[in-house]
């Protein structure tokens, strides 16, 4: 480790910190405020829009009726994609004459991006046409990215409006929220930052692709295409899925450092400013920072023993002619660096984002423990735009729930009682996760047709199986490599893993926040425990843990762990 | 302390343990642990490794080793699934002996019941509610009831354990009587309260003896998070053996339900029902009788306490603390008419006047009131009373009523008089004038005496976070001085049954729980609306009826306890939730390296407590979690302890003690086991 590599983590950290008040309190009074910001600038295009979508935003919608337009509009979404990647070879913008996709690949694809996942079954420069990018796609990542900040916001609803007797128990509009999301977060930030990213050197065109002659006088393609308008969209709503197949490796999408800390920081920003406008609801800044906390203490965690395992390097090449102390390069882009990259791998897990700019099977056992672990936390590490904070919601019901116990009274959060139906939903909701991921790699682990698809055996095999279903229950996208998962049993199942993995999450997540809204508001006492402070910051993080850890430590113990133990034992695989 | 009252009972009391430990056996029918998902886990997984044992010393496969290891594990399994129903039993053993001695109270009398003009005699158990009786002299009261008729003095030791007999009569706060307790002289017609089985002690004894147990909404809500828990840990162990197998070891069955067992919250979900019974006990044993777990739980969480003045913070009567002149009156006739108006008065307030009297100013005072004196007793229309002894009509009341007596006899209130009062008014006292005739003498200053130990008490309740609101149907200075000196919160004066219902609703409106204490017919719909209302034994029917929660002792400053047990009641549950699955993290030290270390024998170092085998490890950590059940029994009947520091300062000190040592502890107790495992030969 060096101090410069720390000084590239210690800097991300302050440029987050300092991004939060200021995006969270513009957030806010987009999305709860009278009047919005930048009203004069914007508020044509909403009304426009809702002008199309014959929406009255004054109408609130009841957590069903939210749950509900939530699903019809992604279903739609997701058909559309479907029906464009089959249809490719008949679209437009097709440069390079691709057919269109097999039914299992259009159908991991469609739910892929309709679930902020972006898991990437295929090569993007090798598979889709500029259109299918540009449309199919990049539809999904705003409008999912706007979606669960919807989510978010609604949840934040249910925990700190307080409804008058028989007054009316809803959490919001669903689709106001989604296009104010879209209209005055997500259009303008990316259109500034893909100018910011053709700066860097990212390519923007619609060339077919370029034959050139390398030094070596071999032949090579490169793929062309409109990338910055993608990337910015990309980072900035942590969905991840790269125009070309190397992701944020590729120099055409991620060049230099520059642009590197740029992808970093817009990943994190939006997550990181949501607690913030969480805050801001709950009429008490406080209550945001302890969220915070709670989740830059785990990242710190995570970033820390990534970037040590991996600047120390490969255990196994101890006394091998290989310079010692260089670390491991393995996978890695010299441009970017050992730090840069367990920084990136530690962001783009802890966020929902997925896209990578080092080959995570490649990382040493602990290393690539570290992006495995905090996917398997429930992507509350900032998480996904919006579903990092209705998780982190979950699992604060579950901490006040055992603290209220501990203290002698009926838990209550924001001054709200937590009870049975609320346990309930959360439970279900921590109980989908392993499901999902224990369930399917058993299964994968067990079949011939799921064992087939894997490049290496024994434990790093059973991280490689582990981390597919956790990139996909917790909507990262992100790949662990050595995997070939385009067949139909991957495909099916990753697919089924998706979309499980949001929208059977997001039901209990807008449940609780329904069982919440109408609740009574008890006002604070010397009896109820405070959960702003430092306390309940760090009870919060130990319940994360636990939960995690508990749930997953014997997978993984079998996995990376015993994978570590080989390799400073001299085995690899 | 006469009568069967709740008794202390030992932890040890041998004839508990042993029934105790025959009820363990019997608690393993699997319809009875279906209730506890948690432990029947436990008690499935015990069964598959007994049958798994029984295959293996039956046809050993082949290759197979001894079979002690099997048989070990399923033994251990058993025990734990057995400790979990000892706890349980041994809770509900202490409610059936405190359910005993309350039975006792209602031993089977012969009730003669009023049916139009006949009376006929009937088991007590036949009475229904509405039912009306006639006891008389030396009969046992057939069952909780008013008297609609009569008077009489009965003893009601064997409820409140206090000796002196009371006076229960019809109309007024006086008129409740409790099934069990015996008339001493006189008659009394009673109408029933409660149809059999409803009463407040059968509802209490079936609540103690975990019969009609319901879950409260808490120990729901646990529950189910406990079940999610145990369902995320079935998937864990159940997927570990698919898994294990890709990587090239096998687990068997034996070891995987070793693992799950050790895993699922097993302290806390074989104690939970045990900690639920030992609240109930531990109320009764506070001679507090509830109507359900639910109301105990919601005592832990109230906000707001309604205490009425008279009784609760200031001892039922006021008494005579000073004696004032009127001008040109001297004290000694002030002391000797106050002392002759009062000896018709019985009331404590009239003896209290002759006590000061008599204690400052004895000198010149007869011993009694000469025999020719004509008594004058307070009445109702007069508002006085006194006495005409030697031509004077000497009066004693309050300062209107004087004031009005006087100007019909064409005399008037003296200003210094007036004076006096008012001054005595905003000090919180009351003004008693005295006169002779049409002349006024002076003022006896009645005081409030604020109960001994009631501000400390308020201050406990402060530092719980609990707001107390003082009624008193005192003017509001009056009111004011008394709550400053009290040190209550807030009150509230000039009280009626109106003011005081609309006061709790304003407090629930708030989001707020709210308790309160009472004993008067018109605190029954306050009682009611409250979410805890305890009702005073000595109180009426109507009281008792609408209250969720009767205190056999009459104090109301006993909801303090009742408070602090439906805290200890939840706290208790959450310590241990959070001190069971801290234990996880050393059972997975201990076990995950003995399953894999025969395949990838590297993973020794997560083999941080040095454990002698594989076996051994497994064995040592099933044993630990079993006896952790046991060892906690003790901890699950007290209860924890509360302390008034502050919720901060409880939680963390909470999470300190088990959630730390919740982690800590096992590695101790394990590493322990496992010396004495490898010691004796088993390793």
């Amino acid at each position: 480790m060096t101090a410069v590599g720390w000084l590239q983590i210690l800097a991300f950290a302050a440029v987050i910190f300092a991004v939060t008040k200021p995006l969270g309190s513009y957030l806010f009074r987009v999305l709860e405020g009278e009047r919005r910001p930048l009203e004069r600038l914007f508020g044509p295009l909403e009304r426009a829009l809702y002008a199309v979508g014959g929406v009255d935003p004054r109408r609130e919608q009841t957590w069903l009726q939210y749950a509900g337009a939530l699903l019809a509009f992604s279903c739609f979404g997701l058909l559309v994609t479907y029906a464009v990647l089959r249809l490719q070879a008949a679209l437009p913008l097709n440069q390079q004459r691709f057919g269109g996709l097999s039914p299992h690949l259009a159908w991991n694809t469609a739910v892929s991006f309709s679930t902020n996942t972006n898991w990437q079954s295929y090569g993007g420069e090798s598979t889709l046409s500029y259109f299918s990018q540009m449309a199919a796609l990049a539809w999904h990542n705003f409008t999912s990215a706007a979606a669960g900040i919807a989510v978010a916001i609604a949840m934040a609803r249910g925990f700190t409006r307080s409804v008058p007797e028989g007054g009316a128990r809803t959490i919001g509009c669903f689709w106001a929220d989604t296009i104010r999301a879209i209209v005055y977060l997500l259009l303008p930030l990316s259109g500034i930052v893909a100018l910011g990213m053709l700066a860097t050197g990212v390519i923007q065109n619609f060339s077919p692709y370029l034959e050139v002659t390398t030094l070596e006088g071999a032949k090579q393609v490169l793929g062309m295409g409109p990338v910055a308008s993608q990337e910015a969209i990309k980072q900035l709503g942590t969905n991840g899925g790269g125009f070309f197949n190397a992701n944020a490796a590729h120099p055409f999408e991620n060049p230099t450092p520059l642009s590197n800390f740029a992808s970093l920081v817009l990943i994190f920003a939006i997550p990181a400013a949501l607690t913030h406008t969480y805050g801001r609801m709950a009429r008490d800044a406080r209550q945001g920072w302890a969220l915070f906390a709670a989740m830059a203490l785990l990242f710190f965690a995570g970033v820390s023993v990534a970037y040590w395992a991996e600047a120390r390097g490969n255990p196994a090449f101890a006394g091998l002619a290989v310079e010692p102390g260089a670390g491991n390069w393995e996978g890695k882009e010299s441009r970017f660096g050992i730090a840069a990259s367990a920084l990136y791998a530690t962001v783009t897990t802890g966020a929902s984002c997925g896209a990578v700019n080092s080959m995570h099977d490649s990382f040493t056992a602990l290393g690539g423990l570290v992006p495995l672990f905090d996917i398997q936390l429930g992507e509350v590490v900032f998480g996904g735009v919006g579903a990092g904070l209705y998780g982190m919601l979950v699992y604060v019901v579950i901490a006040v729930f055992l603290a209220g116990l501990m203290v002698g009274r009926t838990p209550e959060y924001l001054g709200k009682k937590i009870e049975a139906r609320e346990m309930k939903l959360a439970s279900l909701y921590i109980l989908l996760f392993p499901l999902l991921i224990l369930g399917f790699a058993a299964w994968s682990a067990a079949a011939p047709y799921g064992v087939s698809s894997l490049a290496n055996a024994g434990p790093h095999g059973l991280a490689e199986i582990l981390y597919a279903y956790s990139s996909a229950a917790g909507n990262n996208g992100s790949a662990f490599a050595g995997l070939a998962a385009d067949t139909p049993w991957w495909n099916t199942t990753l697919g089924i893993a998706m979309l499980a993995g949001r929208f059977l999450m997001i039901v209990p997540a807008l449940a609780i926040a329904g069982a919440m809204v109408g609740k009574k508001v008890v006002p604070e006492s010397l009896g109820t425990f405070p959960t702003h402070g430092a306390l309940f910051g760090a009870l919060l993080t130990g319940v994360v843990v636990v939960v995690g850890a508990l749930t997953f430590f014997p997978a993984l113990a079998l996995g990376p762990i015993v994978e570590h133990f080989l390799a400073e034992a001299g085995k690899l695989y | 302390m006469a009568g069967p009252r709740a008794r202390e009972i030992s932890l040890f009391d041998p004839r508990i343990l042993r029934r105790a430990a025959q009820d363990s056996v019997r608690k393993l029918s699997p319809r009875a642990m279906a209730k506890n998902p948690v432990m029947f886990v436990v008690e499935v997984g015990s069964v598959l490794t007994t049958a798994l044992w029984l295959r293996d010393v039956v046809a050993p496969p082949a290759g197979a080793g001894s079979a002690w290891f099997g048989g070990a594990v399923a033994l251990w399994l058993w025990v734990t699934v057995l400790f979990a129903n000892f706890a349980e039993a041994i809770a509900e053993g202490r409610g059936k002996a405190q359910a005993d001695t309350l039975r006792s109270m209602r031993r089977e009398t012969r009730a003669r019941r009023v049916r139009g003009s006949d009376v006929e005699v009937v088991a007590a158990s036949e009475l229904r509610k509405g039912d009306v009786v006639i006891v008389e002299a030396g009969d046992l009261i057939p069952g909780d009831g008013e008297v609609i008729a009569g008077a009489a003095s009965v003893d009601e030791s064997a409820v409140t354990g206090e000796s002196a007999p009371v006076i229960r009569e019809s109309g007024g706060d006086r008129s409740a009587v409790t099934g069990g307790t015996r008339v001493l002289s006189d008659r009394l017609t009673i109408r029933i309260g409660a149809d059999p089985g409803e009463s407040f002690l059968e509802r209490m004894i079936s609540l103690v003896e975990g019969a009609s147990r319901q879950k409260t909404p808490n120990e729901l809500a646990l529950g189910i998070l406990l079940a999610g828990l145990t369902l995320v840990f079935l998937l864990a162990c159940v997927t570990l053996v698919p898994l294990a197998a890709y990587t090239g070891v096998a687990l068997s069955v034996t070891v995987t339900a070793a693992l799950l067992v050790c895993l699922i919250p097993t302290t806390i979900g074989g104690l939970l029902s045990a900690i639920g019974i030992a609240g109930m006990d531990r109320l009764l044993r506070k001679n507090v009788l509830a109507m359900s777990g639910r109301a105990i739980e919601a005592s832990g969480d109230v906000d707001t306490l309604l205490l009425d003045k008279t009784g609760t913070i200031t001892i039922g009567n006021r008494e005579a603390g000073e004696l004032i002149p009127s001008a040109g009156v001297a004290i000694e006739e002030l002391a000797l008419a106050s002392f002759s108006s009062s000896a018709a008065d019985e009331t404590p307030e009239g003896r209290s006047v002759v006590a000061l009297v008599r204690a400052r100013h004895g000198r010149g005072i007869p011993a009694q009131v000469p025999p020719d004196a004509k008594l004058v007793p307070f009445t109702a229309h007069t508002r006085m009373s006194g006495c005409d002894v030697g031509g004077r009509a000497l009066r004693k009341g309050a300062v209107d009523a004087v004031a009005k007596h006087v100007l019909a006899l064409g005399g008037a209130l003296p200003a210094d008089v007036l004076a006096a009062a008012e001054r005595i008014g905003d000090a919180g006292g009351t003004p008693l004038a005295v006169c002779d005739g049409a002349r006024v003498l002076g003022i006896v200053h009645l005081r409030d005496i604020v109960k001994l130990g009631i501000a400390e008490r308020l201050a406990r309740f402060r530092a719980m976070g609990i707001r107390t609101v003082m009624i008193t149907g005192d003017n509001p200075r009056t009111a004011a001085t008394i709550a400053r000196e009290a040190g209550v919160d807030d009150f509230l004066a000039e009280a009626t049954p109106e003011r005081k219902m609309e006061l709790i609703r304003e407090e629930q409106a708030k989001g707020k729980l709210v308790a309160m204490t009472g004993d008067g017919t018109n605190d029954a719909p306050a009682l009611a609306q409250a979410d805890v209302g305890m009702a005073m034994n000595s109180g009426t029917q109507a009281a008792k009826e609408a209250a969720n929660m009767i205190d056999l002792d009459s104090d109301p400053t006993k909801l303090l306890e009742v408070v602090e047990i439906g805290k200890q009641l939840l706290m208790t549950r959450g310590s241990l939730t959070t001190f069971s699955i801290s234990n996880d993290v050393a059972k997975y030290f201990a076990i995950l390296p003995a399953l894999f270390m025969g395949v990838y024998p590297e993973i020794a170092p997560l083999n941080v407590m040095g454990l002698a085998s594989p076996q051994s490890a497994i064995l040592s950590a099933v044993i630990f979690n079993a006896l952790v059940i046991v060892a906690l029994i003790p901890l699950a009947l007290r209860g924890v302890r509360y302390r008034p520091i502050g919720a901060a300062a409880l939680l963390r000190r909470s999470l300190l003690i088990y959630g730390v040592g919740g982690v800590v502890a096992p590695f101790v107790g394990i590493k322990g086991i496992d010396v004495l495992v490898a010691a004796l030969g088993f390793a």
